[in-house]
């Protein structure tokens, strides 16, 4: 047995089993972390019942900007629907990636052609360039940015980036290729909790919160 | 009259009411060593903080939509000015002290520790260029209140004594004096007394036992005293029983703004001990927006229990008053556009009620392009208006303002917050504007049907 392959079964074996648990772990710690703390009875007199409803409509209605807020910002939040929609895509629609879902979660469902996907993944690299771009040039973004941001962003980029090349088999053998797309994708879920990246599961709890916030006020959300 | 307070002399005769500049100025209080005054900052930013502050904290991705939506970065084009970067050293912070990954952070010190001198160089961005409005919350797409972090923020700074000069002295005096703009108890006795005897109004004040315990700002009682005029015409009208309590009418709550929790406990605990020693089922705020946002929302909190009476925002108690056939109007007959005090609507939800008023007044109501939930601050709120090395930067936000006003073509700017009042008379005195904001209670006053008089 090569050592090539002894990489794509580290990267198949251990390597995932460990991105999975720290994934997990990760997420679990940082989520309860923030739940443990003090949430104190809002004594206020509310002015409409069962405000939690307003929190969870606030889940859906936060995922597109008010009318008012469009002319500064709608550009840019476009492109970045482009990046999430079309990386949601590869990451759902490849059979590769649905078996191993199935293998670990038990859940399946079609694959899509992997033409779509491989055009998906070359939106989604084109649009992640483009933010990153954005990012580094807008006064506004490189005031706030940190490393989170830029690691975060390599961390997304290489898988994509990786798969494609796989493939395609440009730049190496397939296996070798595959073995590091996996790697870099098992770096990317191992580093999900700890970074920004957790929004995937955050947005859930910070929109949930403020909606019922808001709408127990009888306020807008 | 001159003010009763000698240390932190108000300025009476301006478009504004607020201490007089200050040379110099104390922007820093108290004598304390940098690291105790840094401690004190940290746990006064953290002694509150809960599961949904932490959420908060934990969730920005740092999009950067706040600012486009926040009308200081809007005007100014600078980029610190971004709401979610005024807190950046709270930020630094709570991941260090707090976060679930706090001990991670600080073994490989990968959060700096934070300085005073960072905490004294955020101070213009915590209080001065943040009238916490909240429009940054309505557009984050993860949810994130911003404004109510801001909020933290100024416990913290208020805890380690790095206010701003002219809230701090004003706070100082309403703790002092009962009324933090010179509108202590024998202050209103006379005003009441002599607005009673020039318009020939009854003004309870200090009954015993009272259905509605009326409160009023400083800001009415100093600068718009027709103000009570309306509110006793109205009340007489609506046939209510209603009293002023001298022990607590102080609806203000300017220890909110500064981040002083203590003084803003104080200042709602004596509103609601006189509401209740007066068997009140009804405690009304008057044209003052944080005040609402102090007593309507936070009041029952500090005071640890729910209240047992009603809190209502004037506007609200006259669109009551309207829907119960208690008021009848005479038209106005002009067209109005209507300015939405953020703590009473955006933050208050309080939207429908002045609609509904202005609605009964008959006017052309003309809304602004962005208005109810997601209208644009006046530039006074969150105690900017007191803080005069603020004026240049408040005067660039308030050009949005007036913009917004101008393009609805309306004959009449109402609003129903005597904070946002002033603001606007002194953008209207500074810009030279022809445009002057109306008080919603008195613009009702004004019109009350004759025939019962």
């Amino acid at each position: 047995m090569s050592t090539e392959t002894d990489l794509l079964d580290f990267a198949r074996g251990p390597a995932l089993e460990a991105a999975l648990i720290i994934l997990v772990f990760g997420m679990f710690w940082r989520l309860v972390g923030v739940l443990v703390l003090r949430r104190p009875r809002d004594l206020s007199e509310p002015r409409v019942r069962h405000a939690w409803l307003g929190g969870i409509r606030t889940i859906f209605t936060r995922m597109w900007p008010r009318r008012e807020f469009r002319p500064r910002i709608l550009h840019w939040e476009a492109v970045s629907y482009v990046f999430h929609f079309s990386l949601a895509l590869v990451i759902l629609g490849l059979l590769p990636h649905i078996l191993l879902i199935r293998d670990i979660t038990g859940l399946s469902w079609p694959g899509l052609p992997t033409g779509v996907i491989t055009f998906a993944a070359g939106v989604a690299l084109i649009s992640l360039l483009a933010l990153l771009a954005h990012r580094a040039t807008h006064p506004v973004l490189r005031q706030i940015s940190n490393f989170d941001d830029y690691f975060s962003w390599l961390l997304v980029f290489t898988p994509l980036l990786t798969g494609l090349m796989a493939y395609y088999h440009l730049g190496g053998r397939y296996e070798d290729l595959l073995a590091v797309h996996m790697l870099s994708a098992e770096l990317l879920l191992a580093w999900l909790p700890f970074s920004k990246l957790a929004h995937t599961v955050l947005f859930l709890f910070s929109r949930g919160v403020t909606g019922t916030i808001y709408s127990r006020r009888g306020a807008q959300t | 009259m001159t003010s009763t307070d000698t240390q932190f002399p108000l300025e009476l005769n301006q478009p504004r009411l607020s201490i007089q500049k200050p040379e110099p100025r104390y922007d820093k209080q108290g004598e304390m060593a940098d690291t105790e005054r840094l401690d004190r900052a940290m746990r006064g930013f953290v002694k509150d903080f809960g599961a949904t502050a932490a959420l908060y904290m934990e969730s920005c991705v740092h999009c950067g939509q706040c600012a486009e939506v926040c009308q200081y970065y809007v005007q100014t084009g600078d980029p610190r000015y971004t709401p979610i970067w005024k807190l950046e050293p709270f930020k630094q912070a709570y991941k260090r002290e707090v976060g679930p990954f706090a001990p991670f952070f600080r073994l490989f010190n990968l959060k700096r520790r934070v300085t005073v001198q960072e905490l004294e160089d955020w101070q213009d961005l915590i209080y001065d260029s943040c009238t916490q409005c909240g429009r940054c919350t309505m557009v984050c797409p993860m949810g994130i209140d911003i404004a109510s972090l801001v909020g933290l923020a100024r416990h913290g700074m208020a805890a380690a004594g790095l206010v701003p000069h002219e809230l701090w002295a004003t706070v100082e005096r309403a703790k002092r004096e009962g009324s933090p703009l010179g509108a202590t108890p024998a202050v209103l006795k006379d005003r009441i007394a002599w607005l009673e005897d020039e318009h020939g109004v009854e003004i309870p004040l200090d009954r015993e036992r009272a259905d509605v315990l009326m409160t009023i700002s400083s800001i009415e009682v100093m600068k718009y005293p027709q103000s009570i005029v309306a509110l006793a015409r109205i009340m007489k009208r609506m046939g209510a029983s209603w009293t002023f309590r001298s022990e607590g009418y102080e609806a203000t709550n300017f220890s909110m703004f500064a981040g002083d929790q203590q003084g803003q406990r104080e200042a709602s605990l004596k509103l609601i001990e006189a509401a209740i020693a007066v068997g009140a089922r009804t405690l009304i705020l008057p044209e003052c927006g944080h005040a609402y946002q102090a007593l309507r929302w936070q009041g029952a909190n500090l005071y640890g229990k729910p209240l047992p009476f009603r809190v209502l925002q004037i506007a609200e108690y006259l669109a009551e008053g309207i829907r119960q056939g208690k008021l009848q109007l005479q038209p106005v007959q002009n067209s109005a556009t209507f300015h939405d005090p953020c703590q009473i609507v955006r933050r208050g939800g309080a939207t429908e009620a002045p609609r509904e008023v202005l609605h009964a007044l008959g006017v052309d109501l003309r809304e602004m392009d962005a208005h109810g939930a997601y209208n644009w601050c006046c530039g006074g709120g969150g105690g900017v208006v007191t803080i005069h090395r603020a004026d240049p930067l408040r005067y660039k936000t308030y050009q949005i303002k007036m913009q917004q006003v101008e393009d609805t073509g309306a004959e009449m700017l109402v609003s129903t917050c005597s904070n946002c009042r002033q603001t606007f008379d002194d953008g209207q005195a500074h810009f030279h504007w022809d445009k002057t904001a109306q008080s919603l209670l008195e613009l009702v006053a004004d019109h009350l049907v004759t025939e019962q008089e």
